[in-house]
């Protein structure tokens, strides 16, 4: 439950300093996500999941109980950093969990670093460079980046589908260049060529002439496109009678674009994509999340979002680091980190480490878009491809050398 | 003269103001004060623009864009040319080219008039805001430039805190002043008989360019504030949301009076931060709260909470001239 | 030569969309020196309401009427209720339609959450049409029927326009309002029907928008940009002028995206700066 105190309280706060919190009170934790503007929905998705956590661990951890200030931003950096600015030096909160987008979370990783007494776990972001460069000594991330999302589908697609010539097109900023980044290391290494990459200006709604400007001679076409900008591009593709198998990104065939309306479904069935979370994993800690979710949540989404997985799996590491130390965050909150820093976490999708950025370690899930006797699409599990490293297995300067993912780079034309 | 004596309410509203970090936390500081001095002082040359020149510009957060990215793009290492440069050099170079850029949007907006400058400044705004997501060699598009952040003291909560105060106070003094000054007797004069003046030998343009340029030194300041205040600029920064944002600040806080544009930037703050508490159902409606007030304000009080201050302040038996404003 | 045709044909089905958003914008400038800055909520509403339509009744041409009488219906609403209060005062007017508009999207958001709806349109108007054109055999049928309904657009309000009493009164009244007030003529009817349908050709926009693209939060305030930068094209106040921006920008968007993609959206920008800097009041608009 969100509780959020009254308006003279925090004034009276505001005129007397933050007073010490004894070992006794409430475990303050505040929330960042996208809760204004166009990804309302997806910071729901978020919110959802979050909750759902509390709520299985009845609102306490570690013997101390958890109270749950949270807060709104919209995407940008700038909301998401005063958010996370309200939260730790008005609200005086212990942990702050999110944000939800990319930049967002660069953004946070930066402000964590002049707020060493607040420990950072985010929420459901995956720019990879929040924890590959400069990462922050109390920024922790138990969800997998965009690079990572894509492991094992190069290699599929090239060995199963047997398309190696495949075209991009990708909205053009840093979160899809990750997610190309991610694919084509994999498929150029195995021989894969990607002769042109397209990449359409944020908020572009008419893909209808990139559409007429990919190549006839390709196998395939690598989507990432999110959301409103998913549903144009395949409604123009087909409308001018394309018919070139999909790729996806792993937010271009997410819940959220599945269960939309729109006439684009059937064509989405055989898409193989990857990416955090697979909607029918066949396995009993996955279905019982999924249950949990769809009896907390009745109008949510028909399956957990990889944004409700990523804020469930954030807050789980949170209430386990907790319950470690028996809520002890005193001393800076070492006991905690270190316990954060070293546990091998139990989350629905399997388990997950950290590494020495305290980035996490998990297994990704190889699925292809399939439809079930209702009529409804969902990601049918092809293959688990285990404890996936930020690296992609690389040795970390070999991978840090291959520079940042940007429009150029990497290029296998 | 009563114009050269100092206000005593200013003088009061002053010494509080210089007086805050005694009594109050760093949040209410920096992320409350500091940043409606911030808002504010970008506003106020809206407040002048449009209060007492009769112009609609939109392009004032756009003005401070250029100046935060020039901060950004000179001050950082890391991202873009990573010049590295010193604090004041970069400073400087902010204020010239947000002039510049204020100067540009002037030229565009001035050959039209009233209600139209609305439009061309906002379509301005916009494909600025377009551009800084699509440039990456010089703005790193997207992501922008992080960690941007004023040389030490600077950056510590009271020390930044002066600053704000320093440059908006000294903004509110100039502004005040010049509204009284010829120049500003000018700018109303073309804003109520522009036909008049001219055939008395005014030059309407250069009055008006000149107000813009004054208006983008208002907002460079505010910009290079900004950038440091947020620590990092990206195209959010610049997008029409805050654009539009400035609108509403100076309109709310009450356009007839320099003062106005911090009243409504600490209302819009507040608003921003607190409404959430106020009415906890409020947390994913801020723009409902903030347009619904916006809206009020507009039909009830013309001359925003200025206005509505001045109502309360007036003595009953004067109830009868409201309709008489000198 | 395919990618040429196809970008002619993006582009003039991209300018029949704006044509029909912009035209209703700049009716209801010429007429009241209203700068409705809520036009775009207009559109987004518009298609929700053709959404809703189509979702229930199962009919495309009902969604597409409906938009039109709905939102021609809210801009009726808004004209009498708040617009006709403060008849010449511009700037307060702009800003109520401001304030309306922020308020507007966030009750939309509230309503239809943040997800992207496409209106289904009848099977025949959704794969392609054989245009036959070199290096072009087929094409999307339904931006075809885009840049139809805008010819019709058009050629209606021209008809209105030139051919009907209240259409001359309208024209009468955007080259000199005082004049008209002062013939006896019942002006705030005159408005309230410009208003009316102005409004209504954003909602019908919102409909073939939401059926051609897609409608989602953030396309009110993109299709006002359209409407503004169109209008300031062309000229405001002419809806001639906004059929002649509209093409302007549709084609230079979709050449530009076609061709270099980075900065597409630059060349909107250059058409703008370069009308202002050399002819302020618009390619068709009157000094």
């Amino acid at each position: 439950m969100t509780r959020t105190p009254a308006f003279g309280l925090s004034l009276a706060a505001a005129l007397m300093g933050t007073t010490a919190l004894a070992q006794d009170d409430p475990i303050r934790i505040g929330s960042i996500a996208t809760l204004e503007g166009a990804f309302t929905v997806l910071g729901e998705e978020g919110m959802r999941g979050l909750e759902l956590a509390l709520e299985q661990a009845g609102h306490a951890a570690g013997g101390r109980e958890i109270e749950l200030i949270s807060e709104a931003s919209d995407a940008t950096p700038d909301s998401a950093v005063q958010a996370a600015r309200k939260l730790v030096e008005n609200d005086g909160v212990d942990i702050v969990i999110g944000p939800l987008s990319g930049s967002e979370g660069i953004a946070i990783r930066d402000y964590s670093k002049t707020q060493p007494e607040v420990t950072f776990v985010n929420g459901a972001s995956a720019a990879a460079d929040t924890t590959l460069r400069e990462p922050s000594e109390n920024f922790f991330r138990f969800t997998t980046d965009g690079t990572q999302w894509m492991a094992g589908l190069g290699e599929y697609v090239i060995e199963e589908k047997g398309w190696t010539t495949v075209a991009t097109v990708a909205e053009d900023y840093s979160f899809p260049y990750s997610q190309v980044m991610g694919f084509m290391l994999d498929f150029c290494e195995m021989g894969g060529t990607v002769p042109e990459k397209f990449w359409a200006p944020i908020g572009n709604k008419d893909y209808t002439s990139i559409v007429y400007s990919i190549p006839q001679d390709v196998d395939a076409i690598y989507v990432a496109l999110g959301g409103s900008d998913a549903v144009n591009f395949l409604t123009q593709y087909q409308q001018a009678g394309g018919t070139k198998p999909m790729i996806g990104g792993s937010i271009t065939v997410d819940q959220s674009v599945l269960s939309a309306e729109g006439r684009r479904r059937d064509y989405l069935v055989g898409t193989p994509t990857a990416g955090p979370i697979a909607d029918n994993w066949d396995n009993p800690a996955w279905e019982a999340f999924q249950t949990a979710y769809r009896e907390a949540y009745p109008d949510g989404l028909g399956s957990p979002s990889l944004f409700a997985h990523g804020y469930y799996v954030s807050t789980l590491a949170v209430l386990e680091g907790l319950n470690e130390v028996e809520g002890d965050l005193s001393d800076g909150q070492a006991a905690f980190r270190e316990a954060l820093a070293t546990m091998t976490l139990e989350t629905p999708t399997g388990e997950v480490t950290l590494d020495e950025n305290r980035q996490a370690i998990a297994d990704i899930f190889l699925t292809e878009v399939a439809m079930d006797e209702d009529g409804e699409l969902y990601n049918e599990v092809i293959g688990v491809t285990e404890d996936v490293t930020q690296t992609l297995g690389m040795p970390r300067e070999e991978f840090l050398a291959l520079g940042p993912a940007s429009r150029d780079n990497p290029s296998c034309p | 003269m009563a114009r050269r004596a100092i206000d005593p309410r200013a003088a009061v509203a002053l010494a509080a103001l210089i007086a805050a970090p005694l009594v109050l936390t760093d949040f209410w500081l920096v992320q409350i004060l500091g940043r409606a001095l911030i808002l504010g002082l970008i506003a106020l040359g809206l407040t002048l623009l449009a209060g007492f020149g009769g112009m609609v510009s939109l392009g004032q957060m756009t003005v401070a864009g250029v100046a935060a990215y020039t901060v950004a793009i000179l001050t950082t290492t890391g991202t873009g040319p990573a010049l590295n440069l010193p604090a004041l050099p970069a400073v400087l170079l902010a204020l010239v080219l947000g002039m510049l850029a204020a100067g540009v949007i002037g030229l565009l907006a001035v050959r039209t008039s009233g209600i139209y400058t609305i439009m061309i400044t906002l379509a301005i705004a916009v494909v600025f805001f377009y551009f800084t997501r699509q440039n990456y060699p010089l703005l790193n598009g997207f992501d922008g430039y992080a960690e941007v952040v004023p040389p030490e003291p600077w950056g510590r909560p009271a020390p930044f805190y002066y600053l704000c105060l320093a440059a908006a106070a000294a903004g509110y003094l100039w502004i005040a002043r010049l509204v009284a000054a010829p120049f500003g007797l000018a700018l109303q004069g073309l804003r109520d008989e522009p036909r008049r003046l001219e055939s008395l030998g005014f030059d309407v343009y250069r009055h008006r360019i000149a107000a813009y340029l004054v208006a983008g030194v208002l907002a460079s300041a505010g910009g290079v504030l900004l950038v440091w205040f947020n620590t990092r600029i990206d195209p959010g920064t610049v997008s029409l949301g805050p654009v539009i944002d400035i609108l509403v600040i100076a309109v709310i806080g009450g356009l007839s009076h320099p003062v106005g544009a911090f009243v409504g930037a600490l209302a819009f703050v507040l608003i921003d931060n607190f409404a959430v508490e106020a009415l906890p159902a409020a947390r994913e409606r801020f723009n409902l709260i903030i347009g619904t007030f916006f809206l009020l304000v507009v039909l009830f009080s013309p001359d925003g909470l200025l206005g509505i201050w001045r109502r309360l302040m007036r003595p009953p038996q004067d109830a009868g001239s409201t309709a008489r404003e000198d | 030569m395919t990618l040429f045709m196809a970008t002619l044909l993006n582009g003039l089905s991209l300018a029949a969309l704006y044509f029909i958003v912009a035209s209703g914008f700049t009716l209801i400038f010429g007429l009241m020196r209203i700068v409705n800055l809520a036009h775009g909520a207009l559109y987004l509403l518009g298609g929700y309401v053709g959404f809703e339509v189509q979702r229930a009744t199962g009919s495309w041409y009902g969604a597409v009427v409906a938009g039109f009488a709905a939102i021609a219906a809210v801009g009726l609403v808004l004209q009498l209720a708040v617009f006709r209060h403060m008849e010449g005062q511009e700037l307060r007017q702009t800003l109520v339609s401001l304030a309306l508009s922020i308020i507007a999207a966030d009750l939309m958001l509230w309503v239809w959450g943040g997800d992207t709806y496409q209106i289904t349109t009848p099977d025949y108007l959704f794969g392609a049409f054989p245009v036959g054109l070199p290096g072009l055999p087929m094409y999307p049928t339904m931006r075809l029927v885009t840049i139809l309904v805008a010819v019709v657009v058009g050629i209606a309000l021209w008809l209105f326009l030139t051919r009907t009493r209240l259409g001359m009164i309208i024209r009468a009244g955007v080259d000199d309002r005082d004049m008209v007030q002062a013939s006896g003529i019942n002006v705030h009817a005159v408005f309230a029907v410009t208003f009316a349908i102005g409004a209504g050709l954003a909602g019908l926009a919102g409909v073939i928008g939401g059926s051609v693209l897609s409608i989602a939060p953030g396309e009110d305030l993109r299709f006002l940009l359209i409407s503004l930068i169109v209008v300031i094209v062309g000229g405001m106040g002419s809806v001639a002028g906004s059929a002649l921006g509209a093409l302007l920008i549709g084609l230079a968007e979709q050449f530009g995206l076609a061709y270099t993609p980075t900065y597409g959206v630059v060349y909107t920008f250059l058409i703008l700066v370069a009308v202002l800097a050399l002819r302020p009041q618009g390619l068709l608009g009157r000094a």
